[in-house]
């Protein structure tokens, strides 16, 4: 189990240096960063200085270097905008995205995946139909519009909610709302296509002969061995959330990450987007990790196979 | 091969192939039915737009400026007077161009590169899979979003975008599939009778994929479509007069307390038109495989 993990530690770490490595080369990829970068006319007079200002008229692989460097010491380099390292500014963001993520990621696992479940123990019931209806719509339903029509409907027209903006009560509403309804619908019909799967195995069939009750057989027999798409899909779905979602945020002006990212981009600040890719990145690196660390704990083939 | 498979569906006899008899449970799945007709109106409207839109797209007609549905708008109008249906209509065509197009330069691309990893493996398949996966842990929407900062907006970029963040999806369906089928005896017996790698490929391994490769396609569609609005709307995208959802939603944003009808409706048709294309991706997912067939 250990030499597994280690081995996936390893394999983590490479895959976060070719973060680093990809996030240089993404912003270079034009060949000059400083035209879709640089807000000229600013603190950097004319194209040329700001290059020679950057260090960006040195040769690619002096670039790199200076970069990794940076890296391993956790500087980026400052933000254009702020005039201060993008580092910290960008982990300055990360408690709003957390707490929209956790929230969301709560209402996935206490709502979504039981309603899976219950579609799935109750096939063919109206409360079957009712909740694959559910997940076909929030599966096709675009996060911007849905978030919109939120604002429009709960804001806009019942003031029940605040349209926008951060907050650790009803502010966090809609947000999550717009979130859950994708990441939910997908937790739904995973947790229930693989439990119906588990159903149809001989050793549930097995147990029901020998009069095991539902509620038991569900618990014990069913769920453990549903139990690894659902910890897939809920992995990967922490995992970009917790990089920051990027549309839900911008709509609600959310002060997280992603929206950081976005305003970025925008205002051309490329040290801040450097920071921002490769955080997320790293965030899904990691968290896929934790997966891959819960799966050898789920299922001892991985372990040992 | 077309009026093969058609006639061969059409008898509906244990003789036909096993593609043709997954596609003729069309009528029986009502899902699938109602998913392939949205699909049908969607390329329809993206085809005929001249015939289906009751006006020009671009046609500014200020005095009906911002005015709710009625009959003669049944969309309402924008805040220039344009038509909103006749708008929604043209845009069909963005869209579902970008879709097609961004998704089969992606599925090429990605197929190719899984099938030499998946078929030759060594090298190849290190590189290749490292690639994918770096690919694959970059958010897929803040990649698009700053390749388009990077190369600048626009709708050959926005492909460009979505074509270099949707390949590692293929390279691995592909790759993990001919994994399994290479140990294959008929594969092994092609390979052990001295036929080409080229021939093996071409002949034994790739019909066997393209069941897979299909179903990758359509849910890369959908997804295509909703990051390429995605975009748009935050404004990095298609840009102006080219209609496109995305756009239209993102540049009528600030009417959404005054004017509700300028953002539900391009937004409907986009998420109509992605339910479309998911509901025939799972009717094709259980048609084309026998396994899932009841």
């Amino acid at each position: 189990m250990s030499r597994y993990l280690v081995g996936r530690a390893y394999q983590a770490l490479a895959a976060i240096f070719l973060a680093l490595t990809a996030a240089f080369f993404l912003v270079r990829i034009n060949g000059d960063p400083v035209l879709p970068f640089v807000p000229l006319g600013n603190q950097f007079g004319n194209a040329g200085f700001a290059r020679h200002q950057l260090g960006l008229d040195r040769p690619l692989w002096k670039q790199y270097a200076l970069f990794l460097g940076g890296a391993v010491r956790a500087d980026f380099g400052s933000s254009f905008r702020y005039r201060a390292p993008a580092l910290p500014l960008v982990l300055a963001h990360v408690p709003a995205t957390a707490e929209l993520a956790a929230a969301s990621l709560l209402l996935v696992a206490g709502l979504w995946m039981p309603l899976g479940i219950l579609s799935a123990a109750r096939r063919g019931s109206p409360i079957d139909t009712a909740a694959t209806v559910l997940t076909v719509l929030g599966e096709a339903t675009p996060a911007f519009w849905l978030g919109l029509m939120l604002i429009e409907i709960f804001a806009v027209w019942l003031h029940w909610v605040p349209a926008s903006g951060y907050g650790h009560g009803a502010e966090l509403i809609l947000p999550m709302l717009t979130l859950t309804a994708f990441y939910g619908a997908q937790m739904a019909r995973i947790t229930r296509s693989s439990v119906l799967e588990a159903l149809g195995q001989d050793y549930v069939r097995a147990a029901r002969a020998k009069g095991v009750g539902e509620a038991v057989l569900l618990r014990h027999h069913v769920l453990r061995n549903a139990a690894i798409p659902i910890v897939t899909v809920f992995g990967l779905s922490a995992g970009q959330l917790l990089g920051g979602a990027v549309v839900t945020e911008t709509i609600f002006s959310w002060p997280g990450v992603g929206q950081f990212i976005v305003l970025a981009l925008r205002g051309r600040d490329l040290p801040v987007v450097i920071v921002g890719v490769f955080l997320m990145a790293t965030t899904y690196v990691v968290v896929n990790f934790l997966v891959d660390a819960a799966y050898a704990w789920l299922n001892p083939q991985v372990r040992y196979g | 091969m077309a009026e093969h498979v058609g006639a061969a569906a059409l008898r509906g006899t244990a003789a036909a192939p096993p593609v043709a008899r997954g596609l003729a449970t069309l009528p029986r799945s009502r899902s699938g039915l109602f998913g392939v007709a949205i699909v049908v109106a969607v390329v329809l409207c993206a085809s005929l737009p001249q015939i289906i839109a009751p006006y020009a797209p671009g046609l500014p007609d200020f005095p009906v400026a911002v005015q709710p549905p009625s009959a003669a708008h049944p969309f309402g109008t924008d805040q220039l007077g344009r038509d909103q249906l006749s708008r929604i209509v043209y845009a069909a065509r963005v869209s579902l161009f970008v879709g097609v197009v961004a998704v089969l330069a992606a599925g090429a691309i990605g197929c190719a590169l899984g099938l030499a990893s998946g078929y030759f493996g060594g090298w190849i398949d290190a590189v290749v899979m490292r690639l994918a996966d770096v690919q694959l842990s970059f958010p897929f929407l803040l990649l698009a979003l700053t390749l388009n900062a990077v190369i600048g907006s626009g709708l050959r970029n926005v492909i460009v975008s979505l074509v270099l963040a949707g390949w590692p999806m293929y390279a691995r369906v592909v790759r993990g599939e001919i994994l399994t089928l290479v140990r294959r005896e008929y594969v092994q017996a092609a390979v052990a009778t001295g036929a080409r790698s080229r021939q093996v490929i071409w002949r034994h391994v790739l019909p066997n994929v393209a069941g897979s490769i299909v179903v990758t396609s359509v849910s890369q569609i959908s997804q295509v479509m909703v990051a390429e609005a995605t975009i748009s709307f935050l404004g990095f995208g298609v840009q102006l007069p080219t209609p496109s959802w995305g756009s239209m939603v993102g540049e009528q944003r600030d009417y959404v307390t005054m004017a509700w009808w300028l953002t539900t409706f391009p937004g409907a048709a986009l998420a109509f038109t992605v339910l479309g294309v998911n509901l025939t991706g799972d009717w094709l997912r259980d048609a084309l495989d026998p396994r899932r067939r009841r």
